[in-house]
């Protein structure tokens, strides 16, 4: 037992947070939200220059070798700073490579994305789909040495950024998984609530060419579905202490009545609640990410995971809604950082399956 | 980073597992199990079987009788011992009294009380609770006046839990009227339960159970050396009590024996061919449950964990622990009184044979007992003070 970070967990998520910080701080981060890409190609390249890219995968590809858990603190800093680069989104998109793709695939992409040079992302949700991750109605058909897809994706994250798309279809074996050029699909990006940049993605008759094996990309998605959602927890657990810190310096600082509001046991025990909700919260991004990384089976992932994703959904609502009731009417501005927090922790409840969608799955794992 | 026990730990986890599974005493395992009363005698005799085994006070000095146990091993120890059901070591004297004495006793003190609070000779009980001092306990208004070799005691303890199983009393009184501020001028005294003056009241609770009471004190004479510490210096003592709170406050090892209880039981409930497991409006409120407990196993070993590494005690962390173990365990009485439906409403028998299910009718009076958690040892609300002043700085 031994929730300390190693040393190189510590030096990682000490230059994380100095960077984001200094150079991601919430002005610097408007201007980048305000940018026609929505992200920023400086940023991307002192991430990959930190390493960063690297982490999750095999130093065979250039990578550290790390799991869910070396990126934990990395997560945290990047709730904590609002971050809105596509790396989730090429993570998950690269994840696929990595856990589906033959030697080839993995030598001809993987690098790449260590090295920062390639951003992608992961289509996989549908119309109507909600979160059932078997889901799939695009079809891919063998055409000469390759496929070509058709159907249609929804909130495609970090779309716009990628150039390699990972699109799931369904072929007369299953479902399968397919290498796509994001400039050969239709997309129509958008802007998500939460700040950062996504699209729906049409395909008809795309090339795209097959990701391992035919037919069997259900476990493969739900595992890399599984990583993300135990990365999206970490990093709710730095939105949340940003919402948590960010009201206390609030209710420490705002006078009403001649004195600070922090004075009022009503407003005390209520931001008690929201610390111990994210301390809460801290334990079970832990139990996530530990268990993406080396559950004993597909089963006890699940249920790891759901538990911990139902936990976050809970105190990320529990946290965003009493950080905004805390701050008065400053909380509801735009101009405050603390409801961008909101937004944030707002779709972190909801992605990758919302509390009701986990304790199903947790309940049947 | 690992959320693991270590190997040695898990030796020691397996060790303690099978003591206990070895030496509870089936009688006293069913009686817990069944939600029955545990009498003076069940208590004492588990406490004794564990004093055997050198297993009752491992945080206490190795002269005294303690062991080396690790901050981990004995959490470990505290919650297989929940998990597995054994009856609870009664804290006043092993937790309270005992530490109390090794920190402030007199020499002779200690050679008295401790062997036999080590060995279950003497049962302790706590007299700091009073009719008008409950959160605020420094308002206390029992007195004692010095008169020669011994203190006049009058006043009323109340909430004095197993004060009718009780040989002793530690008690804070008021050695100082006139003192500027109400934390001074109360001392910390050792009371006889047999001296003439006391009268003891109980309190039945609305479980219809006898575990507390009213201790009434009229010219009660305690002799001088049975002040601890200096005559008014009482609140340090009580303070220092405080600081000493165990590491298994959030209970998960009893929480988790509920908890599969629980599922097993609600598994057996069976309606329109769906057992009530089936039920996705039960089954999601039981998981949520179930979540919660499982975020504060893990909180409270990084609290451990953190103890073991900074050497610093847990302050306001217990705080957190108490409040969410308390929740998650009136949560699951809450659950189990739903499992059990209409037969929640049978309670006492009224002549005789009861004819009914002595197990699911226990299960309503735990509900309205566990109600009890959230309010004792420190109500919640004031433990959401204590984190609003010493963690949060407010």
């Amino acid at each position: 037992m031994n929730f300390d970070y190693n040393e190189e967990q510590q030096l990682l998520a000490d230059s994380v947070r100095r960077f984001i910080q200094k150079g991601y701080e919430f002005e610097a981060r408007k201007k980048i939200v305000a940018s026609a890409e929505g992200y920023s190609e400086p940023v991307w390249k002192t991430l990959s220059e930190m390493g960063l890219t690297g982490i999750p995968f095999s130093p065979d590809y250039g990578g550290f070798g790390g799991g869910a858990i070396d990126l934990l603190s990395v997560m945290e800093a990047f709730g904590e700073g609002l971050v809105v680069e596509p790396f989730l989104a090429t993570l998950l998109g690269a994840q696929c490579v990595a856990r589906a793709g033959s030697d080839a695939q993995k030598k001809a992409i993987l690098p790449a994305v260590v090295e920062g040079k390639l951003r992608m992302a992961f289509a996989h949700t549908e119309k109507g789909a909600r979160y059932d991750l078997g889901h799939v109605n695009a079809t891919a058909k063998k055409s000469g040495s390759g496929w070509t897809l058709d159907g249609e994706k929804v909130v495609v994250l970090g779309a716009p950024a990628a150039a390699k798309l990972v699109v799931s279809a369904k072929t007369p074996a299953g479902v399968s998984l397919f290498l796509v050029e994001a400039k050969a699909v239709n997309q129509k990006p958008y802007r998500t609530l939460d700040e950062m940049r996504a699209a729906d993605v049409v395909l008809s008759s795309t090339p795209g060419e097959l990701l391992g094996s035919e037919g069997k990309a259900l476990a493969v998605v739900e595992e890399v579905v599984d990583f993300a959602t135990a990365l999206v927890c970490a990093e709710s657990v730095g939105a949340m202490k940003y919402a948590c810190d960010s009201t206390l310096e609030y209710l420490k600082t705002r006078k009403q009545f001649g004195v600070p509001i922090g004075t009022f046991q009503a407003l005390q025990h209520r931001i008690v609640d929201m610390y111990v909700a994210y301390e809460q919260a801290k334990s079970m991004a832990f139990l996530a990410c530990s268990q993406s990384d080396s559950a004993a089976n597909a089963k006890e992932r699940a249920r790891a995971i759901s538990a911990a994703k139902i936990k976050i959904a809970d105190n990320a609502r529990l946290i965003s809604q009493e950080a905004i009731q805390l701050h008065g009417g400053m909380g509801m501005s735009e101009e405050l950082k603390v409801s961008h927090s909101f937004r944030r922790l707002t779709m972190i409840a909801q992605q990758f399956g919302d509390a009701d969608y986990h304790l199903e799955r947790f309940a049947s794992a | 980073m690992d959320l693991n026990y270590s190997q040695e730990e898990i030796a020691f986890r397996d060790q303690v597992r099978g003591w206990l599974k070895a030496n509870l005493p089936a009688d006293l395992r069913d009686k817990i199990a069944n939600y029955e009363e545990l009498t003076r005698e069940d208590l004492i005799r588990w406490h004794k079987i564990l004093a055997k085994q050198g297993w009752v006070a491992p945080s206490w000095p190795k002269e005294w009788g303690g062991n080396d146990w690790s901050v981990v091993q004995r959490y470990i120890f505290e919650e297989e011992c929940g998990y597995a059901g054994t009856p609870p070591l009664i804290a006043f004297g092993l937790s309270m009294c005992g530490p109390v004495l090794l920190k402030f006793g007199s020499d002779a003190q200690k050679k008295r009380f401790l062997p036999r609070i080590y060995n279950g000779d003497d049962f302790w009980c706590q007299g700091y609770s009073e009719p008008g001092s409950g959160s605020d306990l420094a308002s206390l208004k029992t007195k004692a006046v010095r008169s020669g070799d011994h203190y006049l005691v009058n006043g009323q303890k109340t909430w004095t839990t197993l004060g009718h199983c009780a040989d002793w009393i530690f008690c804070l009184v008021r050695t100082d009227f006139g003192a500027a501020k109400r934390q001074e001028g109360i001392s910390f005294l050792l009371i006889d339960m047999k001296s003439p003056g006391i009268t003891v009241r109980p309190l039945i609770l609305m479980d219809g159970g006898h575990e507390v009471n009213e201790v009434f004190f009229e010219d009660v004479k305690v002799p001088v050396a049975n002040l601890v510490h200096k005559e008014g210096e009482g609140w340090s003592v009580a303070k220092y009590l405080l600081g000493h709170e165990r590491m298994n406050t959030g209970r998960i090892g009893a929480s988790k024996r509920e908890l599969a209880k629980l599922k097993e039981f609600a598994a057996q409930q069976k309606s329109g061919g769906k057992s009530l497991m089936e039920d996705a409006r039960f089954r999601d409120r039981l998981s949520r449950v179930e979540v919660e407990l499982m975020a504060l196993e893990i909180t409270n070993l990084r609290f451990l964990d953190r103890m073991r590494r900074t050497g610093q005690p847990p302050g306001a962390d217990v705080s957190m622990l108490k409040i969410k173990g308390t929740e998650i365990q009136q949560g699951l009485t809450e659950l189990m009184m739903q499992a059990v439906g209409p037969m929640a409403q049978p309670f006492k028998a009224v002549n005789g044979d009861s004819g009914f299910d002595e197990f699911t009718a226990a299960i309503a009076p735990r509900y309205c007992n566990f109600r009890k958690t959230t309010i004792y040892a420190g109500s919640n609300e004031i433990q959401r003070n204590i984190i609003a002043k010493m963690t949060l700085g407010l």
